[in-house]
């Protein structure tokens, strides 16, 4: 009986170990991308306070920020949508399988959110107006791929 | 030759026969009562605006003026099966073209076919009961300029017993109830309850349901499980929430939040609605969500 409760023990504490190193340390890919998101947002808001008058219009400020939100769209994410690492299978994945199994449609939403972050880029520095604009234009590229490729909130 | 027990059997079945009949009996609106009532296409447009009908019944992946084309073949799944939103186009045998006023208000308002059949309430009649009638022919009045498609509607795919109509008729009575949820202490609240709680059924997603489907008052707008099975609609009260009438004006305006993340999901067709919408519009339904209780 003793040697059953302590090796019951030890099993459960190896499970719990397990569970909070998985917990903590997380899939790799999909803390890549979710930092990549976090990137993008960081950018995104400097840009998006000025659009909404939250903060002062600052064209230098503004070029640096849009350059920066272009040229992470631009990187090659491939590594990191890594195949399989769905919402509900992969802690903290809100991707949907339609990642993969509609691979056009994916890249085509990668392609729109490239082009409107270089438009934006183009004329984040031309006045408050075009700031708008460019900011308004990212905003539906965003939401052309949340719409259909990620999942709700877990 | 039959025992009291036997016949006290035959009646209590005959008894719960007719009230089985009576409360499932699929209630219409008649002619009679839209007496009076002329359209107004330009009102019935931003109805049709603000209760998102094309959102579910434009063809999948309709993108722009495609997505007045009411071809339906959008795929909702849930715990009950998965419902495929119909063709409700002006097609005069796929669609709804051949439908007088109040075949589209009992539809709408009721639940109920020009067939006398209840719909499934993935459809928001529930929410949509508390549309005036004005609005509703309005709606048909502008439904009726839309484009035609000969698209037929697919079949649902649910399953026993969730596929017998006529216990839906069991639903709508323990759970369709057309008082409001929330008070209006003024005209603006009203206007955002009116633009919540009917025409653009917010809580349908955001308010979670019991084993039945029916919606759980008491939890209203605090968020709910996705329908899908994986993740979870938000809620929406000012704690869940944390944001000020401007960021909420925002959202329903960009998709926006205050991170510069984006709306998802089919939030992102609700937000391509509220954003047709009249700022004043936008304005009362954050009137309304920052008045809900913690």
């Amino acid at each position: 009986m003793r040697r059953f409760v302590i090796t019951a023990t030890a099993a459960a504490l190896a499970t719990a170990t397990v569970a909070i190193a998985g917990g903590h340390g997380g899939n790799p890919a999909v803390k890549a991308r979710n930092a990549h998101m976090g990137l993008y947002s960081f950018n995104l808001g400097m840009l998006g306070d000025m659009a909404k008058g939250t903060t002062e219009y600052d064209a230098a400020a503004a070029s640096t920020a849009a350059s920066q939100l272009a040229a992470l769209a631009a990187f090659d994410q491939s590594a990191y949508w890594e195949e399989g690492t769905i919402q509900g299978e992969v802690d903290g994945s809100r991707a949907k399988a339609e990642i993969w199994s509609d691979a056009a449609g994916w890249a085509a939403k990668q392609e729109l959110m490239k082009t409107a972050s270089a438009s934006l880029a183009e004329v984040a520095g031309n006045g408050l107006e075009a700031l708008q604009g460019g900011v308004a234009g990212v905003g539906e590229a965003c939401g052309a791929c949340h719409k259909a490729y990620r999942g709700p909130r877990n | 030759m039959f025992g009291p027990l036997f016949r006290w059997t035959v009646f209590l079945a005959l008894l719960g026969g007719a009230v089985y009949w009576f409360v499932t009996w699929p209630s219409s609106t008649s002619d009679e009562q839209l007496a009076g009532l002329t359209a107004n296409v330009e009102n019935g447009e931003q109805v049709f605006i603000a209760s998102g009908c094309a959102s579910c019944h434009a063809a999948p992946e309709a993108e722009g003026a495609a997505k007045l084309v009411l071809a339906g073949g959008q795929r909702f799944p849930s715990p009950f099966g998965t419902f495929v939103a119909p063709n409700i186009s002006t097609d005069a045998s796929h669609g709804i073209g051949g439908w007088s006023p109040a075949e589209l208000v009992s539809a709408v308002t009721q639940g109920t076919s020009p067939e006398g059949q209840h719909y499934f309430p993935a459809f928001p009649y529930s929410s949509y009961q508390r549309m005036t009638l004005q609005d509703a022919v309005d709606l048909h009045g502008y439904m009726q300029t839309l484009p035609a498609d000969a698209t037929p509607s697919a079949p649902h795919e649910v399953s026993f017993p969730y596929n017998i109509r006529r216990n839906l008729g069991g639903w709508k009575f323990l759970f369709m109830n057309d008082s409001w949820v929330m008070e209006a202490p003024d005209a603006q609240r009203e206007r955002g309850r009116y633009l919540v709680e009917a025409l653009g059924h917010c809580a349908e997603c955001h308010t979670p349901r019991n084993a039945l489907g029916g919606l759980d008052h008491g939890q209203w707008m605090r968020g709910a499980p996705d329908p899908s099975g994986k993740g979870r609609v938000p809620g929406v009260t000012p704690s869940q929430l944390g944001w000020g009438e401007a960021d909420i004006v925002e959202y329903l305006t960009s998709g926006f939040t205050p991170e510069f993340d984006t709306a998802g999901g089919h939030m992102v067709a609700v937000i391509e609605n509220t954003a047709q919408l009249s700022e004043e519009d936008r304005q009362a339904i954050a009137a309304y969500l920052l008045a809900l209780p913690d």
